[in-house]
């Protein structure tokens, strides 16, 4: 059963690259190879997962040893994966909305013409994803890692004749950048403080307590910290958060499947698997909890004022995630919820991007919500989809979101103290907040009165039900998006899956868990009727009116792109000036004067060389004097 | 170890005259000498007595099948263990057939067969009077510029006489690094030493350059050799022998059997330190150390240029073969005094060879001054007082011996109407005309330059190993830098060469005879297969590294 575990990962490797070196022959079936593959991979996990189901929970992880990647004295690097239940959970979810993913792009890119491409690179991003979750060491996560945020970058950028898309897809790569220095830090850290980077050793299992219980807090603290940077920038956590916005710029699969669903959730993979780094280290977990706090409001408040639809859904992901970074932090009180919402926010989020793409795809590629309206008559199936997605993601009773998102709040609170009571605030109103914009998304897109125009080439938009391929991942995931939560919250199952590998505690409230349930609903209601005042019931302007100057604030995604103009691009060109200046008038000046000065040095002594036999003999002479004398002087001193 | 053979000075002093026995020569382990000097004799044979037309194709047959059978009976005898367990002193205490001996010897004689190739090279230039020319003048006795000097050249006359002396000077510098007593050795050194100054006076081209370097070299080697056996002198009043067995005994203070006459001398440590010191002027001014270095650049850029090649590398052999001996095996017991004098001789080397190597504008000096920095590197080598520190010197002089001989073959081959064009200017854009030549010469610099891959670079690591290891970080240090500045030239050459305009009156590449195109092909290939793969070649070092007493 483990060696399945390899093939899980070596499935989509090879349809990568079959696809990407198999050329033009396979340009006809290549979509078709690449949904098969990703399948096959998602059969395997369902396989295991039955495997895994029929053992006792306190022994269910399972590990794959490959070969030995870097067998050298001191330094053992391992090609092996570990399968446990939090692995698993993932397993599914990315190979399982992975398929779905692909089944949609077969519909979405029908008229692309680099389509074979794109399957290549969606199948490698599945192959490194899995390689992400199943590495049982750090040095092997950070290849998964990597191969994700490479995945990423020719994905967002797969238009690239589109200058935006090349933009997009740079900023992405070097934000990503920033969080990966973090990654790679903390490894080495690692490797210095335990002598190894393993997960076993270094986190322990159920039998011995790893080697995080021996290492001080200061060390701990710094491989938290940037354990924390890596993923904040994988996530789009504040500060790290500017890509993912303009990383909308990719197709809308990629933004369903990466941007949504998956690889942004990398970084609650990361600080969840670290769990026992991070419990030793309370101080780190603090800055996690505010990051992630931060994030939340920040997302949401910039999914308010977006009129782009792929922009304020990727706002909402944004601050989704600052959920579950939130829930992270908070330490075996969160993790299970964190992964919980993970989950459910990967069926609703992915189904809300298709059913975004399913909207473009009908509007000739309109992504501005202000030319939508009334979309609901023409497209049925992704109004409901859509529909019961939003209702998923505001916290609807009984659907997904509400139990995981319920949850996450009554954890903040359960946190304790003023700590406690700011947390749980700030996810309250991020409840509220999140109300509101995906209200204000549903009516502008789906209610109200016709908004179109046509397009630039004066083609008046048709819109239309998109085709099967692209309506059955959306209704699949509908499915998920409703009965998930309730499947996961009833009897614990998913807290009882997933305890033995997280640990979970309950803390200490001192709210009550209906209080929170009454409070978010009281919430929800004031935010989607704000919304509805606003956009239900008056016409919604085609054009943008030039709003307040939060609004603006909002729109310009909270001046985070002029924040990091001044102080990053300006401050590094300063910066990279003055270095150069050093290194022209100081480091060329000492090396140049060293140059100069060895070169006269040589011109003068060339000059005793005077060619005559005379004097090269009274040299010898002295030589000869010199010598005997130091030799008689040695024996002196 | 032979200690009663070791102690014939002594015995034969106090035994009655009549027991003198003919002395006990091994002929087999002295075979490779032997067979150099027999052949170098059979050369002065046939300039007496074979017709001028036959003589050059007589000697370079003679000179080749000679050094090849030399080369033969040393590899015999490391086959025969002589280079390990059964290394012994032979010759009555003279010579000693050990693993450093044997090494230098073959060395030495695959340096010699390269160097008979460049000697016997008579392409280049173009043919006088229908008659082919090699590197030599017609008639070396004829005044420059004369009416005979013509006549001869006129008379197709070759100086075919190097050959012989070639041999010669090859048979004195096998026996150098072996001479187990100092008279051997002082011996050894003029019977290489003197066919050596006669060699550098014979070019063709600027003859009267040739005859001042010739005469520099003559008069600055003479003062030396006085040195030297004046220091002779001192070692024999200190010790009351010649041998090093026993005045390294006496440094120890182990000895027996003291002859009474001597006693009042014996042991004055004024003396030793004197006398040892100057015998290791006179051998430091043969590897061109610095202070003792001032002949070196104006006697390569004055003599032929394959005497020149055939000298910067065989010479240094055999000298730092001759001084390892001394200080390992005779002076073993006064390191401490002699270490801090040779580290500051080391320092001075590297860094003074180095150093006004940059400022130099002609070819043959430029390698000049390389050698004398190479020289300070191979010296913290023999500072390290390590089995590591003798092979890894033993591997550094195989290693550069071919590089040298490479390098000053290629020198040869690009000429203008003046001969061989060593000017630096002239060599710009020699990369873009021909670019073989080119790439070749830039391996022999980039060896030069200790730049991994090539044989350089693992004969400089071998050395500074050694050295850090005995304790010398300091020099190594000094060497690092001296390397560092010393790679400024060579890579200035290469960027030189191909990085330049080439000149509209630019040299021509002559196009070589098998001959030197065999001596720079062999060049590279060691060089390559040295820096590649040397790690066989370090081993045989390391099995040769070990002194016999």
């Amino acid at each position: 059963m483990e060696n399945l575990i390899a093939l899980l990962i070596a499935a989509p490797l090879l349809g990568a690259a079959v696809l990407l070196c198999g050329g033009r022959r396979l340009d006809a079936v290549g979509h078709w190879i690449g949904t098969a593959l990703a399948s096959a991979s998602f059969v395997m996990g369902v396989v295991l997962f039955a495997d895994m189901l029929g053992k006792s929970p306190d022994d269910r992880t399972i590990s794959q040893h490959l070969f030995s990647w870097i067998p050298v004295a001191g330094f053992q690097a391992d090609a092996s994966f570990q399968l446990d239940q939090l692995s698993m959970t993932f397993v599914l979810l990315i190979s399982g909305v992975g398929s779905l993913i692909h089944l949609y792009s077969v519909g979405y890119m029908e008229h692309d013409e680099r389509r074979r491409r794109f399957f290549g690179y969606l199948n490698l991003f599945l192959a490194a994803m899995l390689l992400l979750v199943l590495a049982d060491n750090y040095l092997l996560l950070y290849v998964g890692w990597e191969g994700v945020g490479l995945a990423s970058y020719l994905l967002i950028g797969f238009w690239q004749h589109k200058p935006s898309a090349a933009t997009a897809a740079k900023k992405a790569f070097l934000v990503n950048r920033v969080g990966d220095m973090g990654l790679s830090i903390a490894i080495m850290l690692m490797f210095t403080t335990f002598g190894t980077f393993a997960f076993g050793p270094v986190l322990g299992t159920h039998e011995e307590a790893g080697l995080t219980q021996g290492a001080s807090e200061g060390k701990l603290t710094a491989i938290a910290l940037m354990l924390l940077l890596a993923a904040c920038g994988k996530s789009a956590q504040v500060p790290l958060q500017s890509w993912l916005g303009d990383a909308m710029e990719g197709p809308t699969p990629v933004s369903a499947l990466i941007h949504a669903a998956t690889m942004v959730t990398a970084g609650v993979y990361l600080i969840v698997r670290s769990g026992a780094i991070f419990n030793a280290a309370p101080d780190a977990q603090l800055v996690v909890t505010v990051v992630g706090a931060v994030t939340l409001l920040f997302g949401a408040i910039v999914g308010c004022a977006k009129d782009d639809i792929k922009k304020a859904l990727a706002g909402s992901t944004m601050s989704q995630i600052g959920y579950m970074v939130l829930a992270a932090g908070l330490g075996p009180i969160g993790y299970v919820w964190a992964i919980m919402h993970l989950v459910t926010h990967g069926f609703f989020k992915a189904g809300l991007f298709l059913g975004a793409g399913s909207v473009m795809h009908g509007m000739n590629d309109e992504v501005d919500m202000r030319k939508f309206g009334g979309l609901r008559k023409y497209m049925p199936i992704t109004f409901v989809t859509f529909g019961l997605g939003y209702l998923a993601i505001i916290g609807f009773p009984g659907l997904s979101g509400f139990f995981s998102k319920d949850k996450i709040i009554e954890a903040a609170f359960a946190k304790g103290g003023t700590e406690g009571w700011i947390l749980g605030g700030a996810a309250l109103l991020g409840a509220a907040i999140t109300a509101y914009y995906m209200t204000r998304v549903m009516l502008m897109t789906f209610f109200g009165e016709k908004r179109w125009q046509p397009d630039a080439d004066g083609h008046e938009p048709h819109p239309h039900e998109s085709p099967r391929s692209m309506t059955i991942p959306m209704i699949v995931l509908a499915f998920g998006s409703v009965f998930a939560g309730g499947l996961f919250s009833i009897g614990d199952r998913f807290l009882h899956w997933l305890e033995p590998v997280t640990g979970h505690s309950e803390g200490d409230s001192p709210v009550s868990a209906l209080t929170v349930t009454l409070a978010t609903m009281v919430l929800l209601v004031v935010g989607a009727g704000i919304a509805y005042a606003q956009y239900g019931r008056r016409p919604v302007p085609v054009v943008a009116p030039r709003g307040s100057l939060a609004t603006r604030a909002a729109r310009r995604d909270l001046y985070q792109d002029d924040f990091n103009h001044v102080v990053l691009v300006r401050g590094g060109e300063h910066l990279t000036r003055s270095l150069v200046y050093v290194d022209h008038t100081l480091v060329d000046g000492v090396v140049n004067g060293t140059a100069a000065s060895v070169g006269g040095l040589s011109g003068r002594l060339r000059r005793l060389q005077n060619g005559y036999a005379r004097s090269y003999a009274v040299s010898m002479f002295g030589g000869a004097a010199v010598l005997i004398a130091a030799t008689l002087l040695m024996r002196a001193v | 170890m032979s200690a009663a053979a070791v102690h014939s000075l002594w015995t034969t002093a106090v035994d009655p005259i009549d027991k003198i026995g003919a002395p006990k020569i091994e002929y087999g382990q002295l075979s490779p000498t032997l067979i150099v000097v027999g052949a170098a004799v059979i050369g002065v044979l046939i300039e007496a007595f074979v017709p001028r037309k036959s003589r050059y194709y007589a000697q370079v047959f003679v000179a080749v099948v000679a050094l090849a059978a030399a080369f033969a009976a040393v590899v015999a005898l490391a086959a025969g263990g002589y280079g390990t367990t059964k290394a012994h002193i032979a010759a009555m205490g003279a010579i000693a057939v050990d693993g450093p001996a044997l090494f230098l010897q073959g060395t030495i004689l695959l340096a010699g067969l390269l160097g008979v190739f460049t000697f016997a090279e008579r392409r280049l230039d173009p043919e006088a009077h229908g008659n082919r020319v090699d590197s030599f003048a017609a008639q070396a006795a004829s005044v420059p510029g004369s009416d005979s000097e013509k006549a001869a050249v006129k008379a197709g006359f070759t100086t075919t006489e190097v050959f012989p002396l070639l041999l010669f000077a090859i048979a004195g510098m096998l026996v150098f690094p072996s001479a187990n007593d100092l008279l051997t050795l002082f011996v050894a050194l003029e019977v290489f030493s003197l066919p050596l100054y006669l060699l550098c006076a014979v070019a063709r081209r600027k003859r009267l350059m040739s005859q001042e370097a010739a005469v520099k070299y003559f008069l600055l080697g003479a003062f030396a050799s006085a040195f030297t056996l004046f220091g002779i002198a001192l070692l024999y009043g200190y010790a009351g022998s010649v041998s090093y067995a026993t005045i390294a005994q006496v440094v120890d203070g182990t000895v027996q059997n003291v002859d009474p006459a001597l006693a009042g001398t014996m042991g004055n440590d004024a003396l030793l330190l004197i006398g040892a010191a100057m015998l290791a002027m006179g051998l430091l001014f043969k590897v061109g150390a610095v202070p003792f270095h001032m002949w070196t650049p104006d006697v390569y850029q004055g003599a032929p240029t394959p005497v020149t090649g055939f000298m910067a590398a065989a010479t240094k052999v055999a000298a730092f073969g001759a001084l390892l001996r001394l200080l390992y095996v005779v002076l073993p017991g006064l390191r401490w005094d002699w270490r801090p004098v040779m580290w500051a001789v080391a320092i001075v080397t590297m860094l003074g060879g180095a150093i006004v190597a940059i400022t130099q504008t002609d070819i043959k000096r430029l390698l000049a001054y390389s050698s004398i920095a190479h020289a300070g590197f191979i010296l913290a080598g023999v500072i390290a007082t390590s089995p590591d520190g003798v092979s890894s010197v033993l591997f550094y002089l195989g290693a550069y011996s071919f590089v040298t001989i490479g390098a000053f073959a290629v020198v040869t081959l690009v000429r203008d109407a003046g001969g061989e064009a060593t000017h630096l200017s002239k060599w710009a854009g020699l990369g873009r005309r021909s670019p073989l030549v080119a790439a070749v010469f830039a391996v022999f610099l980039l060896a030069f330059a200790g730049i991994p891959l090539t044989s350089g670079f693992a004969g400089k690591f071998a050395v500074f190993k050694a050295a850090a290891e005995g304790g010398a970080s300091a020099l190594v240090v000094v060497g690092v830098i001296s390397s560092a500045i010393a790679a400024f030239f060579y890579i200035r050459v290469i960027v030189l060469m191909f990085f330049s305009e080439p000149r509209s009156e630019g040299p021509t590449v002559a196009v070589p005879s098998p001959l030197t195109m065999t001596a720079i092909g062999v060049g590279v290939a060691v060089t390559l297969v040295l820096g590649v793969a040397p790690q066989y070649f370090l081993d045989l070092a390391s099995q040769a590294g070990v002194f016999v007493r």
